[in-house]
């Protein structure tokens, strides 16, 4: 698909001007100008159905974002919130499973601890965990374990996502830890499962519950969040609090968290048993133990990733002026070592990284590329974790659609 | 009960989204009004953002997931009609 895309831009830019392009993009999209395509990144591009229904929509409170639906809400941050290295609240991309979703008031919200593995049943009202629990912080990236599965070939069903499904914020709340060692974790727990207090139109409709394991559970670095980037969270991302799991992916991180169970036998409802899985041995990622099955397993944690955000595909830049190539690297919790970028995929050069914010967050980097002869040329960009995991050369295909990690390769002009 | 209170919940708080998703059309076709029971759970933006890659196993699958696995209100007699229907128009056969 990249080398479809490039090669008919290559030749749309040999044979006609701007406008042979715009009449040629108005027949294979519609009308309206596309949004939130990912052939202009130098991906294999969405599907054309979703590329003729997506289009940017405002939900209350928020800035315009990629409608993928409306019930439930899937919308996707645009690339333009990604040149920095916090994404901002109103940008942050919102995912639900389930339509209805309350509105519920921090003053009437309360979180319930318990489970067989529990030595006690606990409540605890927002104030409560201000007041009483230490307060931590953490600057993390919450991506959806689907994020660019729109992207893969052959498709696959599901939300199909572009690029902008995941943000990087600073979030503050309580340990998750201390909360649960307030109810006193008993020997032999196994997982902590959580549901948050949105649920289904339909009762028959498996409520979204969602385990981690103990040990992740009781990581210093897993919060119960009450506050995104100084503010409390938006709605549409857990007001008034949600669960914060740095490096694992987006769907751990239940919104609008009413109730953390400490259990000794694995969690088995479909959102943990049937949805959310990989085939066995996939991905070098961590095994989520308790819920191996013989076929597969649970996703866990994020691979490492890149996404360029200062070039278009096809773009022409001008020769003698160095070409800047900047983006965003992130990994599962090992932390950026290094980006590098190429022309050619042979010689890779080390882009400069930005402010250290954290290793579970969005890091910047940037590299001047000389432009001196005129011609196209493939830029790409690959990032290295500290655990040494890199990006894929080619997709890790598997049927629903996670951790699409492939190197983007975009193709510049210059003249 | 519920139920009800959730879907008022769910009202409120989709805003002005509520208006937008009324926008969605799916196309003219037989087994239509068949398909338009999806939207008991979900907004039908969901349908052609599925396509055009699905072949009528695909769609069949897809909608005997709800029905299997979320507990779509959907009569068993009604699948094969609802699959028909995706596939002629949603399917990766179908013609834009």
């Amino acid at each position: 698909m990249n080398r479809r895309a490039n090669s008919r831009r290559r030749l749309l830019a040999g044979a006609a001007g701007a406008g042979a392009l715009s009449v040629l993009g108005g027949i294979r999209r519609g009308l309206a100008a596309p949004v939130g395509g990912t052939a202009e990144l130098g991906f294999a591009e969405l599907p054309d159905g979703t590329l003729e229904e997506q289009h940017l929509f405002a939900l209350p409170g928020k800035v315009p974002l990629i409608k993928k639906t409306y019930r439930p809400p899937n919308f996707e941050t645009p690339l333009e919130y990604f040149r920095t290295q916090i994404t901002p609240n109103n940008a942050f991309f919102v995912r639900y499973h389930l339509a209805a979703i309350p509105e519920v008031k921090a003053a009437e919200w309360s979180l319930a601890v318990g489970g067989d593995s529990a030595e006690r049943e606990l409540r605890f009202t927002l104030a409560q965990l201000r007041k009483e629990l230490k307060p931590a912080e953490v600057t993390a990236v919450c991506q959806c374990s689907g994020n660019r599965r729109g992207l893969f070939e052959p498709h696959v069903p599901g939300v199909e996502w572009g690029v902008g499904a995941m943000g990087n914020a600073l979030w503050r709340g309580v340990r998750l830890k201390d909360v649960l060692e307030r109810a006193g974790v008993k020997a032999g727990a196994l997982e902590v499962a959580f549901d948050g207090a949105d649920h289904a139109p339909i009762e028959k409709t498996p409520d979204f519950v969602k385990s981690l394991p103990l040990e992740v559970a009781m990581d210093d670095n897993t919060l119960v969040a009450f506050e995104m980037n100084g503010e409390p969270l938006p709605h549409w991302n857990g007001f008034p609090a949600r669960l914060v799991v740095p490096g694992w992916t987006g769907t751990y991180w239940v919104k609008q968290l009413i109730s953390a169970k400490i259990i000794s036998q694995p969690e088995k409802n479909f959102w943990m048993s049937t949805a959310y899985r990989l085939p066995r041995g996939l991905f070098k990622t961590p095994s989520f133990e308790s819920q191996v099955a013989a076929a597969n397993e649970p996703i866990t944690t994020m691979v490492v990733n890149s996404l360029i955000t200062s070039l278009r595909d096809g773009q022409r830049v001008p020769r003698g002026k160095p070409l800047d190539v900047k983006g965003l690297a992130w990994d599962g919790g090992a932390g950026i070592e290094r980006v590098e970028v190429s022309t050619d995929g042979a010689a890779w050069h080390a882009a400069t990284l930005g402010r250290y914010l954290g290793r579970y967050s969005f890091r910047e980097f940037r590299l001047a590329l000389p432009a001196r002869e005129p011609g196209g040329m493939n830029v790409m960009a690959r990032a290295t974790s500290r655990s040494g995991e890199t990006q894929a050369e080619r997709l890790i295909f598997n049927p629903a659609g996670y951790h699409h990690n492939v190197i983007q390769r975009l193709y510049v002009e210059v003249v | 009960m519920r139920a009800a209170l959730a879907a008022i919940f769910a009202l409120v708080s989709a805003g002005g989204a509520l208006a937008q998703e009324a926008k969605v059309q799916l196309k003219d076709g037989p087994g239509k009004d068949k398909a338009m029971q999806c939207g008991a759970c979900h907004s039908l933006d969901y349908i052609p953002m599925n396509s055009r890659f699905l072949d009528k196993a695909g769609w069949t699958a897809s909608v005997n997931k709800m029905i299997n696995v979320f507990g779509a209100p959907i009569p068993k007699e009604d699948v094969e009609t609802i699959a028909a229907y995706l596939a002629q128009n949603y399917g990766n056969a179908a013609q834009k």
